[in-house]
């Protein structure tokens, strides 16, 4: 019996290798982690969502491949007033849609289309505003309808922006995910045919590649874009093949099933250095890890306390413990990748005897009791709370302090952390537009310290604010540049927080994929890689 | 006999409304609703998200929640899944069928093996051969799925190469899904090297699916034969000197098949509750993953309606069976 049904299996598999079908031309396959919820970045905030509908739109503005630099979309160049509140947009000519079954493009971008995807998420009265759900979580929280005054169509190829405040990073949120543009020709379309759920299912756009088919939860297909703006793709075609396990998706890059995989385990790393068939590329995120010291509290209302605090944990201990290779001390609260990262700041070394001396000097020769926040749940910026708040714990008593360890369901956690319940607490950030106020002024500035917003130290810092709230009204890079080093400066001097960690981003590939580059913001790009053949 | 039926229906009625209703109540008891898991880090200002669970309806009273749930269910309407907007009974049917092949293929091959190994375990009992396969079947019974299906990836597919990791079809083909069947869809479009395909994907996930409810069969198949085996009609048709294969398949096999066809039908529920890791492990697009995905997201329709769309089935198989056995064992409905 037994003998029978290996030789029936090897029969099978033998038939199966010879009726495997010829390579297709150029065909790069990402073994992607999760399904989308549709194609559409403007109502989703996943790095999947966002991964997924990349490919199909362009922006006004964009990131330069593996950057933060914002460089041309759709909007060849730009003006900004003198006053800084109008930005004037000089759309590129020739940018084509995409065509599928139910819709053949007559025009190339124009006006029209910036102003009906700006109006979609802005305008609750636009008739595409309640589709897929409708929550446009980041135009909402990078603070656009309060940013914005006007956008009006100047004429076919140039529109105009009127901001109510003055505001420098306006540039870089045009360039995030949220701010693709999409065709109010096809939505016309799709309108007369009463099929308007349909404009986040089957996409069309100006990118690189063509949307082509989703099976759902398995496959997503695309091919390039053969009349792109920017010349087309040296990929043929993009496959994503929605592979939820991560040892699943190394085993199918070892067996050649896919060419590029994300977030490999960790405990794989090294595995994946060793093999010669793989390149494991890093890079650090751009996101922080921090503990931060509720400043509106007793003990740490006292600056001597938090810097004693920032000495007595051995920070590269805990980074090497719970990140395991696939994270680096943080110094400053933004991250290295990041303009304006100031590298002359020298972080606090580990030096409990001037942990201390230091909590002596404050009243507290014997320590204290204080609660340590930690995360319930995994994040990109730390991989285990909980252990960490363990060895920080250890650490803490070493010098005298005795912190007991609080956790509360995530949702839970960070409504009490924001409206300051805590006295220490661990949490963290991951960059949106690459801009340093997203870090400065979104996490440590005054307006964000009241209660329920999100610079949970409670740190309100007057010094520290004037910089950050003047570089937020100064379009000048050179000059916003030094208002943030002299921010970190500050930053460092009171110790608000202790910096834990920036984590690191893994990605494998095989070794023919040319041309790849991370991407600082996590997202995952494709235009511009080639195979070898 | 249209009585026992009718009797069996009405006591699903009830086991559904208790379904519905502990769905409805255990995601809601899981920390964290739609909106709170989708904005992380960056947080929500307190109006906002009044707003956006009012829009959800979120912001009703629990029984009023329920009364409506309750009401759209019982005209056909599971409502829209909260993640992609789609009705979740179309989400449901487009990856319900990738589902049912991996669950009808693992049965087939659980069938397939199982009852012979039972039946030529309980012929040479006590022999190597028995022993073998009672150890075998509790390792597979005891075998973590996770484990079991990585293991089998590692050694056929990355160490050997002969089956491919996971997915449901090579990505040079693309079939335009009809049935939702891939071995059905395949055919019918034609193509050949695809349905072969389709094959090689479902090997090793109907292994993996297909072990636990093999070792069930194959222990209850052989204790079911050895059962009858001693019984004395066997003794006497052996007696009247008909053939050892005769007695067996005839005579033996056909009461002792009973019982293992009711184990087979109540193994459909353990498929399904398999089929969420298998499907996790092998990429494979069906409900499984879906429920999970729907867990995960807090999206309670799609959860509520697919663990209402997997309990009618399970309910409807069962009472199948129930029928089903009734037919087989005249003993039964006549006990009515």
């Amino acid at each position: 019996m037994k003998r029978i049904l290996l030789g029936a299996g090897l029969g099978v598999a033998a038939t199966l290798a010879l009726a495997a079908p010829a390579q297709a031309a150029k065909t790069l396959v990402y073994c992607s982690e999760g399904s989308p919820e549709n194609f559409n970045p403007m109502v989703n905030t996943t790095g999947t969502s966002f991964d997924v509908s990349l490919p199909v739109y362009n922006n006004l503005v964009q990131f330069e491949r593996g950057g933060t630099k914002v460089v041309p979309g759709l909007a060849e160049t730009w003006d900004v007033s003198e006053d800084g509140l109008t930005y004037t947009f000089h759309l590129r000519k020739g940018a084509k849609w995409h065509s599928n079954n139910d819709f053949k493009p007559t025009r190339d971008a124009n006006a029209d289309d910036v102003l009906w995807s700006f109006n979609r998420q802005w305008k609750k009265d636009h008739p595409f505003h309640k589709v897929s759900g409708g929550a446009y979580d980041y135009f909402n929280d990078m603070a656009m309808p309060d940013l914005l005054k006007s956008i009006e169509k100047v004429d076919d190829y140039t529109v105009k922006f009127t901001l109510n405040k003055v505001e420098a990073p306006f540039i870089a949120n045009l360039a995030m995910p949220f701010a693709a543009i999409q065709s109010a020709e096809y939505a016309d379309a799709l309108q007369k045919k009463n099929q308007i759920d349909k404009i986040d299912q089957a996409p069309i756009g100006t990118g690189p590649f063509q949307f082509v088919a989703y099976q759902k939860d398995a496959v997503i297909r695309y091919k390039a874009f053969e009349q792109y703006w920017g010349g087309k793709a040296p990929l043929d075609n993009l496959v994503f093949a929605i592979t939820p396990d991560a040892a699943v998706r190394y085993a199918k890059l070892k067996a050649g099933e896919c060419h590029i995989v994300p977030y490999p385990n960790p405990a794989d790393l090294e595995a994946m250095k060793k093999d010669s068939a793989i390149t494991l590329m890093e890079q650090e995120g751009l996101n922080v890890g921090y503990l931060a010291f509720n400043v509106t509290k007793k003990p740490f209302d006292d600056v001597r306390v938090r810097r004693a605090l920032n000495m007595a944990i051995d920070k590269k201990a805990v980074v090497d413990a719970v990140y395991q290779g696939a994270g680096v001390p943080a110094k400053n609260p933004i991250p290295p990748t990041m303009w304006s990262y100031n590298k002359e700041i020298e972080d606090y070394p580990y030096d409990p005897e001037r942990a201390k001396k230091l909590l002596a000097e404050a009243g507290f020769p014997d320590g204290f009791e204080t609660d340590l926040w930690a995360m319930p749940v995994q994040r990109p910026y730390n991989p285990n709370a909980k252990r960490m708040a363990e060895m920080m714990q250890a650490d803490l008593a070493k010098v005298g302090i005795k912190a007991k360890v609080v956790q509360y369901e995530w949702g839970e956690y960070r409504k009490r952390l924001q409206a300051g319940e805590h006295q220490m607490g661990m949490l963290g950030w991951t960059g949106d537009n690459g801009d340093p106020d997203n870090f400065l002024h979104v996490l440590l500035g005054c307006e964000a310290a009241r209660a329920g917003g999100s610079n949970i130290a409670k740190w309100c810092y007057k010094e520290f604010d004037d910089l950050v709230v003047q570089a937020k009204r100064t379009t000048d890079i050179a000059a916003r540049t030094k208002l943030y080093e002299q921010a970190q400066v500050i930053f460092k001097e009171e110790a608000p927080w202790l910096t834990v960690a920036h984590s690191v981003v893994h990605m494998a590939l095989s070794k023919n994929v040319v041309d790849y580059k991370m991407d600082p913001f996590g997202i995952h790009r494709f235009y511009g890689v080639d195979l070898k053949q | 006999m249209l009585r026992f039926i009718l009797t069996r229906v009405s006591l699903v009625i009830p086991t559904f409304l208790g379904v519905t209703f502990l769905t409805f109540l255990l995601i809601r008891l899981v920390p964290g609703d739609p909106i709170e898991v989708r904005v992380g880090e960056r947080g929500i200002p307190p109006e906002r998200l009044l707003e956006l669970r009012h829009e959800l309806g979120l912001d009703r009273p629990l029984w009023q929640q329920f009364l409506d749930y309750i009401g759209g269910v019982l005209q056909g309407d599971l409502g829209v899944s909260l993640v992609t907007r789609n009705s979740v009974f179309s989400e449901f049917v487009t990856l319900f069928p990738a589902t049912l092949e991996l669950a009808a293929l693992a049965m087939l091959f659980a069938t397939v093996v199982g009852l012979p190994a039972g039946i030529i375990a309980a012929v040479r009992r006590g022999s190597v051969f028995d022993h073998g396969v009672m150890g075998i079947s509790l390792t597979g019974y005891s075998m973590p799925i996770f484990w079991w299906g990585l293991l089998l990836i590692l050694f056929f597919s990355v160490g050997l190469g002969w089956t491919p990791v996971s997915g449901r079809l090579d990505l040079l083909y693309y079939v335009e899904p009809v049935t939702g069947f891939m071995l059905i869809d395949t055919l019918m479009a034609g193509e050949y090297g695809a349905f072969w395909s389709a094959l090689h994907h479902l090997i090793l996930p109907m292994i993996v699916l297909g072990t636990v409810p093999l070792a069930v069969v194959a222990r209850m198949t052989r204790s079911a034969m050895l059962e009858v085996l001693g019984e004395d009609y066997i003794r006497t048709a052996k007696a009247k000197g008909l053939a050892g294969k005769r007695v067996i398949g005839l005579h033996a096999l056909r009461n002792a098949l009973i019982p293992v066809v009711t184990v087979i039908g109540l193994q459909v529920g353990t498929l399904l509750g398999g089929a969420i890791l298998t499907e996790t492990i092998f990429s494979w697009p069906g409900v499984g993953k879906w429920l999970i995905e729907s867990i995960n997201r807090r999206d309670y329709p799609a959860l509520q309606g697919g663990v209402l769309l997997i309990a009618t089935t399970v309910m409807t198989v069962n009472l199948l069976v129930d029928v089903l056995y009734g037919v087989l064992n005249p003993r039964i409905r006549h006990s009515r």
